[in-house]
């Protein structure tokens, strides 16, 4: 237990020293959230109408934003060569350098998207939703991610090729995400969209190490 | 305790980097691993960290690596051409990361004995590639594992190093310790055994890939 909590630890460390990317997601957050108004321009409903699907948008992009260097940077110095001799599990390791992906990107993110939620006229009933969506859905965004940061560790400037792989996957999270936050604003029922976005997370989350650690042994051979 | 390799061949893409390697390491004993350049000595090295599949059979202490890679990795340190350092941490955050994955919280004097601890507080991107190579080196220490699989280590140490580095790995085997060394310099290990892999022979075999070859045109 303790050399998983040692590597949590470091990848926090790493993540919010110089260098990390650990703002890097939630800069693009606040950059794009912040540009809507003036693309729209300020037309109080329609905002209201785009709003839960831009921030669930901008919220998946952030994310993708910097899970080419989850293994890559560990590929390139070395790393992942003595942490696989290390006690610990690969599929452990992928979890948890998926779980500081999540705490590093994903939380920010759900923090800050209330603030951003009021410049786009979001409608008072859905700011609960839009926190509990987010804070549900962006877990499964860094492990799916996990996934396609492993399948292209090893590719130079793999960053496009893990956009096309991992994208199509968060095309499910998306739209059940956003319809959480819609629904809550349209005030109909929002839970059977909210128990679907539940369950791609969980399915996610127990199938997302294997697979990427699958990717990451091909990768060694 | 037993490194034994038999009848080792590893292939990549259609050329063999070697063939027919046998050889044992016992407890105690430091290895080196001689041959010129390409003769496939890291190859072979992460070979028998099981990170590169290859024909054959390896044993660690009896246990076959194809049939139980954890329980043989396990037993395993290896230190390649990188140093697998973050240049955003300290030298002393490096070294406690490694300590601490792998189930050692001290340092077991890793600190004193590669003379870390006067850029113990320096981030490792300040380091010169000597201290850096020192600063992986270190981890083999408080990593405690019996086997040291090491890739031309000594590369960026000065002589006084060097030395300090054979006696390291004296001290290691003469715990019961396994090092198997591929370099091209004298270490001073006056007592270790010498394994040579011929130089690569069979070169790069002619493609039969028509675009490769320039038939299609």
């Amino acid at each position: 237990m303790s050399a998983a909590f040692a590597l949590l630890m470091r990848e926090l460390r790493l993540a919010l020293r110089s260098g990390g990317g650990a703002g890097l997601g939630l800069a693009f957050f606040l950059i794009v959230i912040m540009l809507i108004p003036f693309g729209i321009g300020p037309a109080p409903a329609l905002l209201a109408k785009i709003a839960p699907g831009t921030l669930w948008i901008a919220a998946l992009l952030a994310c993708l934003l910097s899970l080419d260097r989850l293994f890559q940077a560990d590929f390139e110095d070395g790393t992942l060569d003595i942490l696989t001799l290390s006690p610990l599990p690969l599929e452990a390791l992928v979890a948890i350098k998926a779980l500081a992906h999540w705490l590093t990107t994903g939380l920010p993110l759900v923090i800050a998207a209330p603030v951003l939620g009021l410049t786009l006229n979001l409608p008072d009933q859905a700011y609960w939703w839009l926190v509990i969506s987010l804070a549900v859905g962006t877990p499964a965004l860094s492990f799916l991610g996990a996934i396609g940061a492993a399948l292209t560790v090893g590719i130079r400037r793999g960053g496009l090729l893990l956009s096309l792989l991992v994208l199509p996957l968060y095309i499910p999270t998306l739209i059940f995400g956003a319809r959480c936050v819609s629904a809550a604003a349209e005030n109909t029922a929002v839970l059977p969209a909210f128990q679907l976005l539940s369950g791609v997370t969980l399915f996610t989350l127990a199938l997302a190490p294997i697979a990427a650690a699958a990717a990451i042994r091909m990768h060694m051979r | 305790m037993t490194l034994t390799v038999s009848d080792l061949t590893c292939t990549r893409s259609t050329r063999t980097i070697f063939s027919g390697m046998s050889f044992a390491v016992h407890a105690g004993e430091a290895v080196l691993l001689r041959g010129p350049n390409g003769a496939g000595k890291s190859t072979l090295l992460r070979v028998l960290a099981g990170m590169i599949p290859a024909e054959g059979r390896i044993d660690l202490n009896g246990q076959a690596l194809a049939d139980g890679r954890d329980a043989v990795q396990e037993q395993i340190t290896y230190a390649g051409h990188l140093d697998a350092i973050k240049p955003q941490l300290t030298v002393g955050e490096n070294l406690a990361f490694w300590a601490r994955l792998f189930d050692g919280d001290t340092l077991v004097g890793a600190k004193e004995k590669f003379a870390l601890a006067d850029i113990w507080d320096r981030p490792a991107h300040a380091c010169s590639a000597g201290q850096k190579r020192r600063l992986g080196l270190a981890r083999l220490l408080v990593t405690k594992r019996p086997l040291w699989l090491l890739d031309e280590p000594t590369v960026s140490l000065d002589t006084a190093t060097v030395t300090q580095f054979a006696k390291i790995v004296t001290e290691h085997c003469a715990q019961g310790g396994m090092a198997l060394i591929a370099t091209h310099i004298d270490l001073g290990l006056d007592s270790a055994r010498e394994i040579h892999m011929p130089a690569d022979q069979t070169g790069t075999p002619p493609s039969n890939d028509p675009f490769l070859s320039g038939d299609w045109a």
